[in-house]
């Protein structure tokens, strides 16, 4: 019943977002389209910095400000861009000028568009198509970003963190200490009901170290987000899909005999139905991890939009009553947002979870 | 959609992917296998010590319920004591009593006899003194008597006519 609730109000969320990211994506489209060669107005410039916020990024910046003549000024520090293009070209982002500069690298030039590289000639031109799409080459990007990186640290605060909480148990006569104290619980949770109501009692060991990594990877980076830092990973969908990935190859590669028979040939039921069923089952284990990818995607960035909004509102009222009342808004939003980002932790970690008890159960006659 | 598929990236995902996995394994092999051991080897040493206590407690219950068995027996043991012994007493005194009931009898019986022959004798005794007595007395008033002629002529006549009569 508690999950059937739980499964609504994520649907209900999935679905504002949805709405409301191609809302923003018209109407961003509208005022660009308006603005194209007028000053630009505070509103599209606050929606600006929000996608701006959204997006990944070459370089490591903390915060940015205007001079009084009216140059960009950054503070924070380039990244390593690593391109594959007719061969391996690595140099630092600081080559580019936060875009403002076309990189030469042996004789090829490249230059960011709106967060992206693009080939180009020596004076950097980008054609556009009719869609405002960049018509340029773009080479293979393995650039160390500043999400790339976040994702490093994070992994390796978690390793530091869990390493240590290990290395207490054999120093301790198996009782944690210092961080350990905090995190078993935790640990123990996701063993005791996630992992074993889930996939049972014989097999979830071989889940564990996947199911602890996700949980505490998506937690810790989603926490790690609400920072004023603010780099918010699993906003994007290559994260998402790269983690449902996992689940799904783990799912895919451990499933028993079981399994594929409830997929291709339905055990109870009429054979022109075990036909009609094959293809919809085969699908079902596709949309399983798809769903993963986009809950999460989907509630990190509707999150985000609507906590930078919000704040952005403060600079549009300007009185003495719009800016307590958005700080007040966003400080409630950013408590929801902690509880968000544990949830989605949990709910990733469960779904995966029970994919996995899926794969792996058990033939039971009782159909 | 359109958007998504645009701002996905490749790098990040090959990164996301790469770092991930290696964090997973590196993961696994120095924290989750030794954590989830220790956790294991913990929990399974509280339920052996559980275990081992609740034995303990059986085992109590057992030496508590043998206590009382024997408690019991002893108990029982002593009453059949206590019970033979008592029987033992009436029957010593019973017996005794028949014992002293036919030791007094016999006492009464002899010493009835006893006194029978004493009284016989006695009497005898007595006869004899009697008749010692009256002879003695016969002898001295015969001779009083005889000491006077016409006494004694008048005692032969009474004791001839006495004859004659008898």
């Amino acid at each position: 019943m508690h999950r059937i609730n739980l499964v609504k109000i994520l649907t209900l969320l999935l679905l504002t977002v949805t709405i409301s990211v191609n809302a923003q994506h018209n109407s961003q489209n509208e005022k660009k389209a308006e603005n194209s060669h007028s000053k630009k107005d505070l509103k599209s410039e606050i929606k600006e910095y929000i996608n701006h916020h959204l997006l990944d990024s070459h370089d490591f910046n903390l915060f940015s400000w205007t001079t009084d003549e009216g140059e960009h000024k950054y503070f924070g520090a380039p990244l390593p861009v690593i391109l594959w293009d007719g061969g391996l070209k690595v140099f630092l982002s600081s080559k580019f000028h936060h875009g403002e500069a076309v990189a030469e690298v042996n004789g090829n030039y490249y230059k960011l568009y709106h967060n992206k590289i693009y080939k180009t000639d020596a004076k950097g031109t980008i054609s556009l198509d009719e869609h405002q799409h960049p018509l340029n080459e773009k080479p293979l990007d393995f650039s160390i970003t500043k999400n790339i990186t976040f994702i490093f640290l994070v992994g390796l605060l978690m390793f530091l963190m869990f390493s240590r909480m290990a290395k207490s148990y054999k120093k301790n006569n198996l009782i944690p200490k210092g961080i350990g104290r905090l995190l078993e619980p935790i640990v123990l949770y996701i063993r005791d009901d996630i992992a074993i109501p889930n996939i049972g009692e014989k097999k979830y060991k071989k889940y564990m170290s996947y199911l602890l990594t996700v949980f505490f990877f998506v937690w810790i980076i989603n926490l790690l987000g609400l920072t004023p830092l603010g780099v918010n990973v699993t906003n994007n969908i290559a994260v998402t899909l790269s983690l449902a990935l996992v689940t799904y190859f783990l799912t895919t590669f451990t499933a028993n005999k079981n399994y594929w028979k409830h997929v291709f040939w339905m055990p109870g039921v009429p054979w022109p139905m075990k036909i009609i069923l094959a293809p919809i089952e085969l699908l079902g284990t596709f949309i399983k991890p798809f769903s993963l990818m986009i809950r999460l995607y989907a509630n990190i960035t509707a999150g985000h939009i609507v906590l930078m909004s919000i704040i952005g509102l403060m600079f549009i009222f300007k009185n003495w009553i719009g800016s307590p009342l958005s700080f007040g808004l966003a400080f409630a939003l950013s408590l929801l947002e902690l509880l968000v980002a544990a949830l989605q932790a949990y709910i990733f970690t469960m779904l995966s979870a029970l994919y996995f008890g899926m794969a792996v159960e058990e033939h039971h006659d009782d159909h | 959609m359109d958007k998504l598929i645009e701002q996905f990236s490749l790098g990040l995902f090959f990164w996301q992917t790469v770092l991930f996995v290696g964090l997973v394994i590196l993961l696994k092999k120095f924290a989750w296998k030794p954590i989830l051991d220790a956790v294991n080897e913990r929990e399974e040493g509280i339920k052996n010590a559980l275990d081992e206590a609740e034995n303990a407690r059986k085992e109590m219950q057992n030496l508590t319920a043998d206590n009382e068995r024997i408690l019991k027996e002893a108990r029982a043991e002593r009453d059949t004591l206590l019970k033979e012994a008592r029987e033992m007493k009436e029957s010593i005194i019973s017996e005794a009593k028949g014992e002293a009931q036919l030791q007094a009898n016999k006492v009464i019986e002899q010493a009835k006899a006893t006194i029978e022959a004493e009284k016989q004798a006695a009497i005898t005794d007595l006869k004899n003194q009697v008749a010692e007595l009256s002879i003695e007395i016969a002898e001295k008033v015969v001779k009083r008597e005889l000491s006077d002629k016409d006494k004694q002529e008048k005692l032969v006549e009474e004791m001839l006519k006495e004859v004659t009569i008898s």
